[in-house]
């Protein structure tokens, strides 16, 4: 059977009587019963003979296609024909689906976090907060997918800043500046019942056991890492780190790789033990949020009125943000403890020189995540022999004809910007280090039992347990015990036990 | 009593220039990001799109996508198409026959629609509903033809991710931010000049 020509469609219909003229008018014409000419297809090419013309037509032809397939040019080897009665079709181009417009999402979020803000210091009312913790995440994370949020929205207001191409959107700016602006005054409010992250894990905070200080310390060191490494990275305009690891957004959006449904799920599994494991440990945005909540004016205080020591609020917070009151310490060791933070005030500095040391020296495994580094590598592998066969990536820069001697100098160019970026990393990482050890050796005073500012996500449970509240409220007579947990009258255990049955509204 | 009042007086000073920093900052961070979104004019919002000069078709659009069905589909600017008769998109390297029977054609999901307008030129249109963005048919017709299939992120079935996944595993880079308001890079016959 002949074979049809696939560059112009003409099939040579050799012994046919009526044989038509098929006319392929990217090429010369020619008339049916001729062998078809291909220069592009082998399999075909090799079963027909070919005359001296033909051959020299297929190599002028073979020439013509090696020179336009580069991939940049739009090829037209079969120009478009004029049709007298046809109506070509429009190419269908449907206008962005946005779930939400810009401005019902920043209204909501605005709503959110002032109702949230309400519910925590004025109302006070856990109940609320626990309602308005799931409807955060029915509508910021099942419908909205959970995009845009605040959490990586520092990726594009830092991209902003460095890239001079890229403005961020306003709804994107909004969402990134309302939280902190909201948490300025009223403490971490978004945390406690917008954010749809931290409404995940605060709905699966089942069994929490506390932390040991140490472990808890050091681990939220971590999110200020992270932090830095998201912003490197977008800064340098080489990934947005902390969208692609946000661990619970394939829930969201019922759909990620099987990898990252693991590691949300290893999340909600260790979150169901240690309250919120990526808020604490991991989360930028909640970086950024402790520092601010540290100024807050309005933060959420646990005993309306005189504290009674009774522990219940330490015995119940899941995230270990409660802060006991201070114990009198001796002048001898209030003296060494001064001596100590002037040592450590005076080190910081050497902490952030061995940070931006350091931080140069991870020049190379910070700059492999950028991809023309990446191809850089690989074509210089390729060349040297070092690798085995081709990938697409290379294949796709080949067919650019682009020099590799470009793409090193580009890639040399960016390693060195990587060089700085690292270094200023490292700085930070060892700023963090220094500031959480002068932190630590500064002594407070606390008279009874507070939230740590920067630690508590104002979630409520504190003072929904508290016993003064429960007075205040109405809902037992009159406060139980005077003393830190005293015996058999310290009805507050009872007390719990009836209101964790409660909890859930 | 006047210790009292000292001590008062701190206090309120205190509050008074907690109250202004705390201001002072709310005002430098709004003021910050606003500089920021107006500084390129509009802060409109961005949408990802695939720059059809650059994509070569590898098809890790069709398994990227952080949706099931990849918002990534292939489109036809159909003022470039040469109305083949032996499309290169459409058929297999080898067909039987020049027919749509399925062993013919290149489209996985038979997505390409072809029908015949006149002699020698057929119509090839995409349904939507079927086509899965993996790009077979982009790889032939821009190997053997026009190049008038190209791949695009379908903006109604977009979920405009922060970072696009598929943006992450594109070997040739090819993805990019463009405008919401221009959210198309469509191959035009008149763009090439």
């Amino acid at each position: 059977m002949s074979r049809p020509c696939p560059l112009s469609g003409h099939r040579p219909k050799v012994g046919r009587e009526k044989a038509r003229v098929r006319v392929c008018r990217g090429g010369p014409r020619r008339r049916s019963g001729t062998p078809c000419l291909t220069s592009a297809a082998p399999s075909v090419h090799n079963r027909v003979r070919h005359g001296v013309l033909d051959l020299r037509i297929a190599i002028a032809l073979l020439a013509l296609w090696t020179l336009l397939s580069l991939p940049a040019l739009a090829v037209e080897r079969f120009p478009p024909p004029d049709f007298s009665n046809h109506q070509l079709p429009v190419t269908t181009v449907p206008p962005p689906q946005f779930a939400a417009n810009p401005y019902v999402d920043v209204a909501l979020l605005a709503l959110a976090l002032a109702l949230a803000s309400y519910l925590a210091i004025r109302r006070r009312s856990r109940r609320g907060l626990f309602l308005l913790t799931i409807a955060s995440l029915v509508w910021f994370g099942f419908i909205r997918h959970g995009c845009i949020c605040p959490v990586g929205s520092i990726q594009n207001v830092t991209l902003a800043i460095f890239d001079r191409a890229y403005a961020v959107p306003w709804a994107v700016a909004a969402f990134f500046a309302l939280p902190i602006l909201f948490t300025l005054f009223f403490g971490r409010t978004f945390c406690a019942s917008v954010c749809p992250l931290g409404a995940v894990q605060e709905l699966v905070a089942l069994w929490p056991v506390k932390v040991p200080a140490w472990v808890d310390h050091s681990l939220g060191l971590l999110s200020y890492v992270y932090l830095g490494l998201g912003v490197l990275f977008s800064a340098t305009g080489t990934a947005f780190l902390i969208c692609r690891y946000d661990p619970f957004v394939g829930f969201f959006r019922l759909a990620a790789s099987a990898n990252m449904l693991i590691f949300g799920a290893c999340f909600l599994v260790v979150g169901a033990f240690i309250g919120r494991p990526y808020c604490r440990y991991l989360c930028p945005y909640g970086a950024l949020l402790r520092l601010v909540s540290r100024f807050s004016k309005w933060h959420v205080k646990i005993p309306p009125d005189e504290c009674i020591r009774c522990r219940l609020c330490e015995d119940v917070c899941p995230y270990g943000a409660i802060r006991e009151p201070t114990v009198a310490t001796a002048v001898t060791e209030r003296r060494r403890g001064r001596r100590r933070l002037a040592v450590l005030i005076g080190l910081a500095p050497l902490w952030i020189a061995l940070g931006f040391w350091l931080g140069t020296r991870l020049e190379v495994p910070l700059s492999e995540l950028h991809p023309t580094i990446r191809l850089a590598d690989r074509i210089r592998q390729e060349q040297t022999g070092r690798v085995q066969g081709t990938i697409d990536a290379s294949d796709a820069f080949r067919n650019t004809g682009r020099a590799p001697a470009d793409l090193y100098r580009q890639a040399l160019a960016l390693s060195a910007m990587f060089r700085t970026a690292g270094g200023w990393f490292g700085a930070w990482v060892g700023l963090v280090v220094a500031a959480k050890l002068i932190h630590l050796s500064i002594r407070r005073q606390r008279n009874d039992y507070q939230p740590d500012r920067s630690g508590c996500v104002s979630c409520g449970r504190c003072f929904w347990y508290c016993p003064v509240e429960q007075a205040k409220q109405g809902w037992i007579q009159e406060v139980p015990g005077t003393g830190p947990l005293f015996g058999e009258n310290s009805l507050p255990a009872e007390q719990a036990a009836g209101r964790k049955m409660d909890l859930s509204p | 009593m006047s210790h009292q009042q000292d001590i008062k007086r701190i206090m309120h000073r205190r509050a008074f220039v907690g109250n202004a920093l705390r201001v002072a900052g709310a005002l430098g961070i709004g003021g910050a990001v606003a500089g920021l979104t107006v500084r390129k004019g509009e802060g409109r919002p961005w949408v990802w799109q695939i720059d059809p000069s650059k994509c070569i078709a590898c098809g890790n659009c069709a398994t990227h996508c952080v949706l099931d069905e990849s918002a990534v589909k292939c489109t036809h600017s159909f003022g470039m198409c040469g109305y083949c008769d032996l499309c290169t998109g459409y058929f297999h390297p080898e067909p039987i026959a020049l027919n749509s029977g399925a062993e013919n054609q290149l489209c996985p999901t038979g997505a390409i629609r072809r029908t015949f307008v006149e002699d020698p030129y057929f119509e090839y249109t995409i349904d939507e509903r079927l086509c899965i963005g993996c790009g077979k048919c982009v790889k032939g017709c821009n190997t053997f033809g026009n190049g008038s299939l190209f791949l695009q992120v379908r903006h109604d079935r977009c979920q405009h991710c922060n970072e696009c996944s598929i943006a992450i595993a594109c070997p040739s880079q090819a993805y990019r931010r463009v405008p919401a308001d221009q959210p198309y890079l469509l191959k035009l016959r008149e763009a090439k000049g």
